[in-house]
């Protein structure tokens, strides 16, 4: 909200800009109003216009500065795309059916690859997998499978992402006792498990926890000796960014890296986690710090009046970023900011996933990331 | 980064942090849950009270208590004081003894085994599992405390019914040498002190009596279950043998023999020695009691006197009776029981007859035992009673029996502090003297009733140093009252009680007096204690209390809704009380509540007595429960929320100033009464069990066409079976979700604050007040209160000025401004009156919400957050209760910082520093389990607090090294020439070892871990003893008592109350 005016004020003040865009093999050259470029809309239906391609869906890529490919679908990134085109503006036009989503990114620039042989040539970049983003439009953190590569495979991490769903968390926990490797041989211990999955919740939406899973440990704390009850309170407590390992009562879907003999069975390796745990619990604890809510206050409000339930997701300095609004302008004036917010934690979330270890990288499953 | 930075790196703040806290349970207030024996030793004049779960506490003269707990944690059935060295050749009967006096020179004898040490108070406790404990009280570091010395089961020989070895009567002898254990078998056993010995060649059997006795009519049978044992007042040597089938015998020690013996025709119950010798008596199973000679020439009595006090009807049993002698020659007679059966039978009494004058005590609880007080001189000719105390199961009654009319003397600890239902509790620290003076004076005009008796039970000296304060303990009670306790020390006083019931009119006419019996009414029932746990009506319940003990201003708020402002007042008064209504639902449309009626107020004036009397009434609408109440003396102004929304009142103009509703419009459940909740979604369940059941079974039957009633039957009995199992195989689980606006109960409004701070800009402060809800919101309004000039004149407005979400949405328990220092703002008038410095206005102020879940810090007035503590999302533990703290070093007077103090729901207590927020201890308080006594935590202002280990007992702790209430006492054997009380060494002792109020952490350390060393020790001890029992009776009988001897003493410490 605050950038883009800057952007565009701040840039030359040339009255137009060139805008090169490209459908398939064919180019259209064009130009615009570089102070007023308008909506997104005014600007996808210039597109679809200058390519005679009016009822197909399509979508709109450019070219930054540093030659990253990147999505336009709103009008923020629009505003960025003019504001920082310098002098040209490449936009690349894809048909939705056959999009290629992971062509966009934000490392092409050490890829040291020719932006366009991502998109003419596919096949070249399949090859060699990199971090996989999805589209802007659905920019938000998101419930996965987290820190593949520092856990015992028959562990799994799963981040329940509560935030810009409707959907309710939907599960249960219950007390139950599992068998543990310790010294003294095999013993019994108290332990707590998933109980059952609400149909349509977000747990069981994902798909990455199921019924009788066992839960080791909640936002980086381990449950063991902890009551159902507490286990709750802190599961509750946690429920905006809800971080879960767990023993997958199903052992056949586990992760196996390529680095380790996948021969381990679940039994040997269950009786503790990693050692280098303290690593991944300040990992997690810093994650969760910065992905933490924001309270919402209000005011000067003469009215007593219900506050907005849609919150910013992110806060990446202790500062709240507190809204200072008039009366009137309550609602209206709170929203692109915690837009922005979006944004930037989907940044910061995005950054998670980038432990390329080409040799642990290979996964049975079908992508660490399921979106939703 | 923060984490990285967590408390216990610094050395110089872990150096600190042990000078400033310390966790300790110091001393349990009120009285004992479910006691079951009672003991007392008239020459240490020292009370000892058993319960159910296997304590023994001992309380002498104020403050002195000591406390002890049965590893076993059965019920203690007995407990006797052994009789004082001193006393030999004195009568010591099984509670209490005539402590006679012959021959001084008598007393120290020469012995060649071990015996009891003299410097000891001892006595013996038997559990119902059969087992015999030596208790005693040393001396230990200038204090007293009491331990368990030694533990002892009698055995029989092998193969023998458990019947045989079963205690039913214990007498110690006065001798102090043994033991005589009257057993069910109808033996009597003889075990030697301290070691437990049992002395083989001494047993009374059955078959040695009924030899000894020359009539035919005696037979095999007379002599089963030993019911009574007392010693000859004069003559040790001779001992009073009661069987249970009402014979009688009187048994010569030195001869072996029975010199006398009595047939009483009816069952027996109990035997009591006169004075003298020359006469005992005995009292039966159907009411009655006679009197018997013991005289040389004839050996077979006929009793003097057989009486049914309570005749001619059948009676029930009289179980224990005194006859006390005096001067004028009337004697007194006490007994327990003996009410005619049919119309008094459910009665718990004790009648006292002297002369003409008969009354029968009764008591709303069960009596459990009760004893006499009488001469403690042994050389006085007779027993002069002055005093009766009972040990009932709710409470302790004392009846002064010197003035006339036997009123009851006021007990100044043991009190019942649940005589009706304990609702909420607050704590007031440091009460100004004048305050207090006047608190005193008003319940002074309340006890009017009570005997000026000064405390009979008044052995033990008190060495713990003065109270450094005044302090008020204040309860709540469902029946509509407060209580105003002393909680300045170990001794918790009730000072003055206050009826809010006056304002209302209910249900029970206060002229309807149980009490209307007439002049010539028999039995001369009067009705003694206070103990009366049935409420009138349940909505008269406080449920918060706030005091400023600067103004005398008392708010009280109760469950329908209702909020009084009260004065204190000195005299007597009529008034009519200022009555408002605040409907919070204002704004909101088509609800109904489902709850309880407001209470209908009196019309006209009310007279009121000295004490708190209330002028504002504010009744909220609807009448829910108060759930959060402050008040502002110095702006005069009260604040109340329920759960639909909080109100301010302005009660110098007598007007409401502003409500806000803060109930979310889907939240239905609010608009249910406070009770109704719970029942109706269990019923709600029940019922729609019962509609699939009843739907299933009716399309059966249609199907079927007209099955028979039976088959029916079944398959309801089938499905209501299907259910049970589904129900008990389904685990306990519990839902992960998030919480969101629409949950139930996010208006409850949990805290209410008032603050002078900066609101609105940083250039101008003023009043507002703030308040927290269970949705995680925070009001915060800003308050206009016009100059005490124009006070009467201007009205109070408010305007709210913002409001903070929580995202977390955990209730709010509690909200703070810190001021420029980072203290927290001082309490209304505080500073009026100089008691603390005025806060800093310069710097800028923080806000500090606590949530059930977290700890945040915000700046004012530009909210922004500042700091924050997660307490659920780390440890899984939510905030209970939560206050500001003053903790002093132990080390240096002048060093003294405000922490937070922090009860968690799994019980333990946590401090957490201001304004960094850092965790700085944690202490495990209470057992998670125990919800109610979570529930009913209060803190005090210097790190002390109190909670509810039973319905009727607090129990105190202590965070603080310097504020530490407890037991400091020395109980001595007075000197043996000398029968005054007045403990010479004892008080050398206490100036010689008292080391002032600062207890030093490091010491009590160290007797913790000795104890808890000696805990491991008696564990293993007791594995040993197993095994031994075990050897024992595998080889034969002969050699247990010697392994007995020979095994190490154990004893498991517990000083005064010092540990759970």
């Amino acid at each position: 909200m605050s950038r883009a005016p800057r952007g565009a004020a701040g840039s030359r003040g040339l009255g137009t800009m060139e805008v090169k865009s490209k459908f398939g093999a064919e180019f259209r050259r064009f130009s615009l109003e570089r102070s007023k470029p308008g909506k997104f809309e005014e600007f996808y239906g210039l597109l679809q216009h200058v390519h005679k391609i009016p009822n197909v869906d399509v979508l709109v890529g450019y070219t930054d500065i540093h030659g990253d490919l990147l999505p336009i679908n709103n009008d923020d990134n629009y505003h960025k795309a003019v504001s920082t085109a310098n002098p040209l503006l490449r936009i690349f036009i894809q048909r939705k059916e056959d999009a290629d989503y992971s062509a966009f990114g934000t490392d092409t620039v050490t890829r040291k690859k020719n932006v366009l042989s991502n998109v003419l040539r596919p096949d070249n970049h399949k090859k060699k997998p990199h971090i996989v983003i999805s589209m802007p439009q659905d920019f938000r953190p998101v419930s996965s499978i987290i820190d593949v590569d520092i856990l015992p495979e028959t562990h799994r991490r799963v981040r329940l992402y509560k935030y810009g769903t409707d959907k309710p968390l939907g599960f249960y926990i219950r007390d139950g006792s599992s068998v543990r490797v310790t010294p003294h041989g095999l013993e019994k211990v108290p332990g707590i498990f998933i109980s059952r999955l609400v149909p349509g919740g977000l747990a069981q939406s994902t798909g990455l926890l199921a019924v009788n899973d066992e839960v080791l440990e909640v936002n980086g704390i381990e449950v063991s000796g902890k009551s159902l009850d507490q286990v709750t309170d802190m599961m509750i407590a946690n429920s905006r960014n809800l971080i879960i390992t767990v023993r997958p009562a199903n052992q056949r879907n586990n992760v196996v890296r390529n680095s380790r003999t996948s021969g381990s069975s679940g039994q040997s390796t269950e009786s503790s986690l990693p050692s280098s745990t303290p690593n991944i619990l300040g990992n997690l604890l810093q994650g969760e710090e910065e992905s933490d809510e924001e309270d919402i206050i209000i005011e000067d409000s003469g009215e007593p009046q219900q506050i907005p339930k849609a919150a910013p997701a992110s806060e990446s300095t202790e500062s709240l970023s507190q809204i200072e609004l008039l009366h009137e302008s309550t609602q209206n004036g709170f929203l692109p900011s915690s837009e922005m917010n979006l944004n930037h934690s989907a940044g910061s979330i995005s950054m998670e996933y980038e432990d390329p270890e080409p040799g642990r990288k290979s996964l049975e499953e079908d992508g660490t990331i399921i979106t939703l | 980064m923060r984490r990285f930075l967590r408390p216990g790196h610094d050395p110089v703040r872990e150096r600190l942090k042990r000078d400033l806290f310390q966790f300790n349970k110091t001393v349990e207030h009120g009285f004992p849950h479910q006691p079951s024996a009672l003991g007392y030793s008239p020459f240490l004049r020292l009370m000892a009270i058993g319960t159910r779960s296997g304590a023994i506490k001992l309380y002498g003269a104020p403050g002195v208590e000591f406390m002890g707990l049965h590893e076993e944690n059965n019920t203690v059935m007995q407990i006797h004081f052994i009789p004082d060295q001193n006393e030999v050749g004195h009568e010591e009967c099984e509670e209490c003894g005539v402590a006679e006096y012959i021959s001084p020179t008598q007393s120290w004898g020469v012995f060649s085994r071990p015996v009891l040490s003299q410097e000891e108070c001892q006595l013996v406790t038997l559990l119902d599992d059969n087992s015999l404990h030596l208790w005693s009280l040393k001396q230990h570091g200038g204090t007293s405390e009491l331990r368990e010395e030694h533990r002892f089961t009698l055995k029989g020989p092998p193969g023998s019914p458990p019947s045989a070895t079963q205690v039913t009567a214990v007498l110690p002898h006065s001798s102090r040498e043994v033991l005589y254990l009257g057993t069910e078998s109808g033996s009597i056993f003889v075990v030697e002190l301290p070691s437990f010995r049992v002395l083989e060649d001494r047993t009374i059997t059955p078959e040695a009596v009924l030899q000894r006795i020359p009539e035919d009519n005696c037979n095999r049978r007379s002599c089963e279950l030993v019911e009574a044992l007392q010693e000859h007042p004069k003559n040790p040597d001779q001992i009073l043998i009661g069987y249970s089938r009402g014979l009688i015998v009187l048994w010569d020690l030195q001869n072996n023999k029975a010199t006398h013996h009595f047939l009483g025709s009816q069952q027996l119950e109990n035997l009591y020695w006169q004075r003298d010798g020359s006469k005992f008596i005995s009292c039966h199973y159907d009411g009655s009691y006679s009197q018997w000679p013991v005289s040389s020439d004839n050996r077979q009595a006929e009793p003097l006197e057989n009486t049914v006090p309570y005749g001619p009807f059948p009676c029930k049993a009289i179980s224990k009776i005194y006859w006390q002698t005096t001067k004028n020659g009337l004697p007194y007679i006490i007994f327990q029981g003996g009410m005619p059966r049919a119309s008094y039978g459910d009665r718990h009494s004790i009648s006292v007859i002297h002369g003409s004058q008969q009354t029968a005590f009764d008591f709303t609880s069960r009596v459990i035992d009760f004893f006499i007080i009488f001469s403690s001189d042994p050389a006085a000719e007779f027993d002069d009673p002055s005093a009766l105390v009972v040990l009932a199961e709710e409470e302790l009654v004392v009846i002064d029996l010197k003035s006339a009319g036997w009123p009851a003397v006021h007990p100044p600890y043991l009190a019942s502090l649940h005589c009706s239902a304990i609702t909420c509790s607050h704590h007031v620290s440091n009460i100004p003297l004048k305050l207090w003076e006047r608190i005193i004076s008003a319940g002074s005009k309340q006890n009017i009733h009570y005997s000026s008796m000064p405390w009979p039970i008044d052995g033990g000296t008190n060495i713990a140093p003065d109270p450094p304060q005044r302090d008020l303990l204040l309860t709540g009670h469902e029946d509509g009252t407060v209580r105003f306790w002393d909680a300045s020390g170990v001794c918790l006083h009730l000072l003055y009680k206050l009826s809010t019931v006056r304002v209302f009119l209910t249900d029970a006419d206060p002229n309807d007096n149980m009490n209307t019996l007439g002049e010539d009414e028999w039995p001369p029932l009067r009705k003694v204690g206070t103990f009366d746990p049935y409420s009138d009506d349940p909505r008269l319940g406080i449920q918060k209390i706030y005091l400023c003990k600067y103004s005398g201003y008392l708010a009280v708020a109760g469950t329908a809704g209702q909020v009084l402002v009260m004065e204190l007042n000195d005299e007597d008064a009529e008034h009519v009380v200022d009555h408002a209504e605040a409907d919070l639902l204002q704004d909101q449309e088509g609800y109904r509540w489902k709850g309880h009626e407001k209470l209908k107020t009196r019309d006209g004036p009310v007279r009121f007595e000295a004490g708190f009397q209330p002028f504002v009434l504010v009744q909220c609408q609807p009448p829910a429960v108060v759930t959060s109440l402050a008040l502002h003396s110095e702006w005069k102004l009260v604040a109340f929320g329920t759960s639909h929304g909080f109100g301010l009142f302005d009660h110098q103009q007598k007007r409401l100033v502003f409500v806000k509703c803060t109930l979310h419009p889907s939240d239905q459940l609010a608009l249910e009464g406070p009770l109704s909740r719970v029942k109706s979604l269990k019923k709600s369940l029940r019922q729609s069990f019962r509609r699939i059941r009843r739907s299933r079974v009716s399309s059966r039957k249609r199907r079927g066409g007209g099955g028979n009633a039976s088959e029916v039957q079944e398959a309801n009995a089938k499905f209501d079976q299907d259910v049970l199992q589904e129900m008990e195989l389904a685990p306990v689980q519990r839902k992960i979700e998030a919480r969101s606006a629409e949950d139930s109960f996010t208006g409850f409004v949990r805290t209410l604050y008032f603050a002078d701070t900066f609101l609105r800009d940083s250039s101008r402060h003023c009043p507002s007040l703030w308040a927290g809800t269970n949705g995680g919101t925070v009001y915060a309004f800003c308050l206009r209160v016009p100059p005490a000039e124009r006070r009467m004149d201007e009205p109070v407005r408010a305007e709210q000025a913002k409001e903070i979400q929580l995202m977390h949405r955990a209730p709010v328990v509690g909200i703070l401004v810190l001021d420029g220092r980072s203290t927290p703002l001082p309490e209304p008038l505080e500073v009026a009156h100089d008691l603390s410095k005025s806060p800093d206005m310069q710097g800028s102020h923080q806000l500090l919400v606590v949530s059930e879940e977290q700890f945040k810090v915000f700046t004012l007035p530009k909210v922004s957050s500042k700091l924050k503590l997660k307490l659920t999302a780390l440890e899984g533990c939510r905030v209970r209760k939560v206050t500001v703290a003053n903790f002093g070093s132990c080390k240096t007077d002048d060093y003294s910082e405000n922490d937070l103090a922090v009860l968690t729901n799994l019980g333990d207590i946590q401090i957490i520093s201001l304004p960094f927020l850092k965790l700085q201890i944690r202490y495990p308080c209470i057992r998670k389990e125990d919800v109610s006594g979570i529930a009913s935590c209060v803190f005090t202002k210097y790190g002390q607090g109190f909670y509810l280990i039973s319905p009727s007992e607090f129990e105190r702790f202590s965070l603080s090294t310097k504020w530490l209430v407890e037991p400091r006492c020395i109980v001595d054997m007075p000197e043996v020439t000398s029968n005054n009380h007045v403990h010479k060494s004892g008080t050398e002792n206490a100036a010689r070892n008292s080391r002032g109020p600062g207890r030093s952490s490091g010491d009590c350390g160290e007797d913790e871990r000795k104890s808890g060393r000696l805990m491991e020790h008696a564990l293993l001890n007791d594995e040993k003893v197993l095994k031994e029992i075990q050897s024992t009776l595998e080889g034969g009988r002969g050699s247990y008592a010697e392994k007995n001897l020979a095994r190490s003493p154990l004893g498991h410490g517990l000083s005064n109350g010092g540990a759970d």
